[in-house]
């Protein structure tokens, strides 16, 4: 068995591997197709042709567009993701600086809407049909369909402004008690969990659905097994795979799709770093972001898959 | 604390400044100059308190406001533009969250005051017989936030640095008339501009030319001579300003200190305000004024600027460059809708001149051009462009310009003008868009000089000549006033760049904008400064909380 799973990761990784560079080609041309450079953007309404070559100069983007790819994958392998174009500091440290927010963010966020989505995609899919399932799942369209920013908007303006329970802004650093991290983290975490829990429920509802109609739920059922039983013992752990997949593709999302959650409550995390690299035309800041979301994309995809062959046994043999 | 600010400075005039001034008129100063080194001399003795001791001191800086203020407390301050590009390097200050930010770490050898006039700050005394030498005599109790004392030598290194293109300065081209700046003592500097420039004060009173420590490449932190020290500095997250027990100006910073970040969401922004999470914000689109006016928490301070937001007909590109044509569009802006409908009543209606009101060489005299279809319509004709269907490229970039386009086009039809909108994105709209259409816009800050805003976008051989203009006759009305130390005769000369730019420039200016900020009804101190919100970005040193 565990070969059969070292050979499985192995595969995975390799395959990660060469996703990973192909990635950094794309990524690293796609952005030099962006109009405009750090330079002009910096420069702004002042620029000059003789300004805009010199800084050009310094910050060596005047190579060729194959030599300046070469560096920084060298650099990237290296760990050193290199020097941002617009403040001089290292990327390394800016995103340092930010992921711990992002990481937290999305913890606490996994931590409410995983648990909250399984039950209620559990739970629909075990009394589908009735008031509840109907209600949930309309509930759940409504929720994917709302735009975050109206979402996060109404709470704001609900439990912020009018109420005044909650903070409008997620941004101090210094959480000291329980009560302030409630404060601080409510808003956001809800806005994100409207979303994310919706779609995993359906995801769930529908996995444990699909395996409630196969025989051997039948037969349990004729065994006389009770309900929770054959949904728990029974149903649930065929059904893994495709919901460990849909948890991993919703949280992927928490690592850099959160850009508005992070800009309307002012929340340092690592997306908006990434949007003001791409306002500003920071290349390897930009390039660095890119890179780390989609290591993360794959750790978590090979994360589910892993859940997935552990949990069945014809994958795990 | 007993801060008077309501005392007029000019009054504080000891008697060996009646005399340099006095020996200054026999030397053939300008009455203007005279007048100036009056006001000036009056700010230094009031700053050095060597008139009032500690009891009392009279800052020109913050003439417009009234009231004391209380010392104490710390406050939370959200602009909308924050990002990893932001700086501490005053050189490369790039938009309004920078320059809050370096006023409060860093002095300027003056300040402009509310009538955009300049005053001393670090500098002592501005002299010049020809507006080419300048001698510039400095304070001497100034120390740097690292316990340094400020000299000549951290003049000459902030003022040169900027001539060096590896700086990446936002100023290069203002700089480049820096023929030679030294020292000429431990607290004495002087300048030799490579033509004469009358504005030299006002200048070097821009957030670009604040003063740094001698030597300075480092930026991390900000070492300056300013009210505050930097406690922390995060590029696109916040900067923590703490008081500086030891500055210059007796009594002043009054708050302990500022959290300053941004947050660009509007609607997020104003919740902040209101939820009591922020206590000051800049700005405020004129559409939202409602929710800030029905909380009796919260207060809005209109700052009329000198920024606009222009319609711009390039004289170089296709089929525009007819001067019927730039007429007929002129005639064309419905100037009182714009105001109305585009910014709900908030700035004053222009006329195609670019100078403000507010602005002392402002030509009041220039007869208003009205929203006259008919004569927009005989323009047209004449040019041949009637019936015609032409693309005018607007973005959110450009305040307003969306606004403005959908009128344009609306008046356009009447008169068998077809305009066709092309909406392009705000990201990169000033590299990409600006000045390369042959209908655009721009949007145009507040400048401190007339001469500034003149040879930036005005001058011929401007790289920003935002309608690629070429007109000998204003540059060398342009090249004469910057030079010209009489007064009246400037003011003249100013009147005729306005009155070429209204009638023949491809510049259309439908009103000055309004900057509008919210804040708190403890904040107090606030006043409007023609320069831009927030007043006129320095308003660190100026605000108190009145709890």
């Amino acid at each position: 068995m565990n070969s059969t799973i070292a050979r499985l990761v192995g595969g995975r990784l390799a395959v990660g591997v060469l996703t990973l560079l192909i990635v950094s080609l794309v990524v690293f041309f796609l952005t030099s197709l962006l109009p405009g450079d750090a330079v002009q953007e910096q420069l702004g309404q002042e620029a000059t042709a003789e300004a805009v070559a010199a800084l050009r100069a310094q910050l060596g983007l005047d190579l060729p567009v194959h030599l300046r790819y070469f560096n920084w994958l060298g650099g990237l392998i290296t760990g050193n993701p290199g020097i941002s174009l617009v403040n001089g500091m290292p990327v390394d440290d800016m995103i340092a600086s930010r992921l711990p927010n992002t990481l937290k963010l999305a913890a606490v966020t996994t931590l409410v809407s995983v648990p909250l989505a399984l039950t209620i995609g559990i739970l629909s899919a075990m009394y589908r049909g009735s008031i509840f399932d109907r209600y949930s799942n309309m509930l759940a369209v409504f929720a994917v369909s709302v735009p975050e920013f109206l979402i996060a908007t109404i709470a704001v303006l609900i439990f912020a402004v009018k109420l005044g329970w909650l903070s409008a802004l997620s941004r101090s650093v210094e959480v000291e008690s329980f009560g302030e991290l409630v404060r601080i983290y409510a808003l956001p975490v809800l806005t994100l969990c409207c979303v994310l829990t919706a779609q995993m429920a359906r995801m769930t509802r529908a996995a444990v659905v699909d395996q409630l109609s196969a025989s051997y739920v039948e037969m349990a059922i004729l065994k006389g097994a009770r309900p929770i039983r054959v949904v728990l013992r029974h149903a649930l752990p065929n059904a893994i795979g495709p919901i460990a997949n849909a948890v991993a593709l919703s949280l992927s999302y928490l690592l850099g799709g959160v850009v508005i959650v992070e800009s309307i409550f002012n929340y340092p995390g690592v997306a908006t770093l990434m949007v003001n690299g791409v306002v500003t035309r920071d290349m390897p800041l930009i390039q660095a972001c890119v890179m780390l979301f989609s290591l993360g994309f794959l750790m978590l995809v090979l994360l589910a898959d892993l859940c997935a062959i552990l949990s069945n046994p014809r994958l795990r043999k | 604390m007993t801060d008077n600010k309501n005392k007029v400075d000019s009054q504080l005039i000891t008697g060996e400044e009646s005399l340099r001034v006095f020996e200054g008129l026999n030397r053939g100063m300008s009455r203007r100059d005279a007048l100036r080194m009056l006001g000036l001399a009056g700010v230094a003795v009031a700053g050095a308190g060597s008139l009032f001791g500690s009891a009392g001191q009279v800052f020109a800086a913050t003439s417009a406001s009234t009231g004391k203020g209380k010392r104490g407390g710390r406050i939370k301050v959200a602009t909308a533009t924050s990002s990893t590009a932001d700086t501490l390097d005053p050189a490369k200050g790039g938009n309004y969250t920078d320059y809050c930010r370096h006023n409060m770490f860093y002095n300027g050898l003056t300040v402009l005051d509310a009538q955009l006039a300049p005053r001393m700050a670090l500098a002592e005394s501005f002299g010049t017989a020809d507006a080419i030498s300048w001698t510039i005599k400095l304070r001497k109790d100034v120390v740097f936030h690292d316990g340094k004392p400020f000299t000549a030598a951290d003049v000459v290194y902030s003022l040169i640095r900027h001539k060096l293109p590896e700086t990446g300065s936002k100023a290069l081209t203002v700089a480049q008339q820096f023929e030679e700046v030294k020292a000429a003592g431990p607290h004495e500097v002087q300048i030799r501009l490579t033509s004469p420039n009358a504005d030299l004060p006002a200048i070097l009173a821009t957030t670009h030319f604040l003063i740094v420590r001698d030597g300075t490449t480092d930026f991390a932190i900000a070492n300056g001579t300013g009210p505050f020290k930097c406690a922390e500095f995060q590029p696109g997250v916040r900067s923590i300003a703490a008081r500086n027990d030891s500055y210059w100006k007796p009594g002043l910073p009054y708050l302990d200190e500022i959290e300053f970040f941004s947050i660009p969401d509007e609607a997020a922004r104003i919740s902040a305000l209101l939820a009591g999470d922020v206590d000051l914000i800049n700005p405020i689109n004129p559409r939202s004024v409602s929710r800030i006016q029905d909380s009796a928490n919260v207060e809005l301070m209109e700052t009329p600027t000198g920024g606009y937001t222009n319609l711009i007909m390039r004289d170089d590109l296709g089929p525009v460059q007819n001067p019927d044509f730039v007429l007929a569009m002129k005639h064309l802006l419905d100037r009182k809708q714009i105001n109305r409908a585009a910014f709900r009543g908030y700035g004053k209606i222009a006329n195609d001149q670019p100078i403000a009101p507010s602005n002392r060489y402002y030509f009041a005299g220039l007869p208003q051009r009205e929203y006259d279809p008919e004569k927009a319509k005989f323009h047209l004709q004449k040019s041949g462009m009637a019936g015609r269907s032409l693309p005018i490229v607007a973005s959110e970039a450009a305040t307003g310009s969306l606004d403005i386009a959908q009128l344009l086009q609306l008046s356009g039809q009447q008169i068998g003008l077809k305009l066709d909108i092309k909406r392009v994105p705000a990201d990169g709209y000033w590299s990409n868009h600006w000045m390369k259409h042959p209908l655009g816009f721009g949007n145009i800050g507040a400048r401190p000089t007339a001469d500034l805003l003149f040879s930036l976008f005005f001058k011929s051989d401007a790289g920003t000549n935002e309608s690629g203009w070429k007109n000998e006759q204003f540059d060398q009305l342009l090249v004469a006033a910057r030079g010209e130390t009489d007064d009246a005769k400037r003011k003249q000369m100013y009147a005729d760049m306005q009155v070429l730019v209204h009638e023949h420039c491809g510049i259309g200016i439908p009103q000055f904008n309004s900057s509008l900020d919210g804040h708190n009804t403890k904040l107090k101190g606030l006043t409007p400064h023609p320069l831009g919100g927030l007043m006129g970005y320095m308003f660190a040193e100026n605000v108190w909380l009145d709890a």
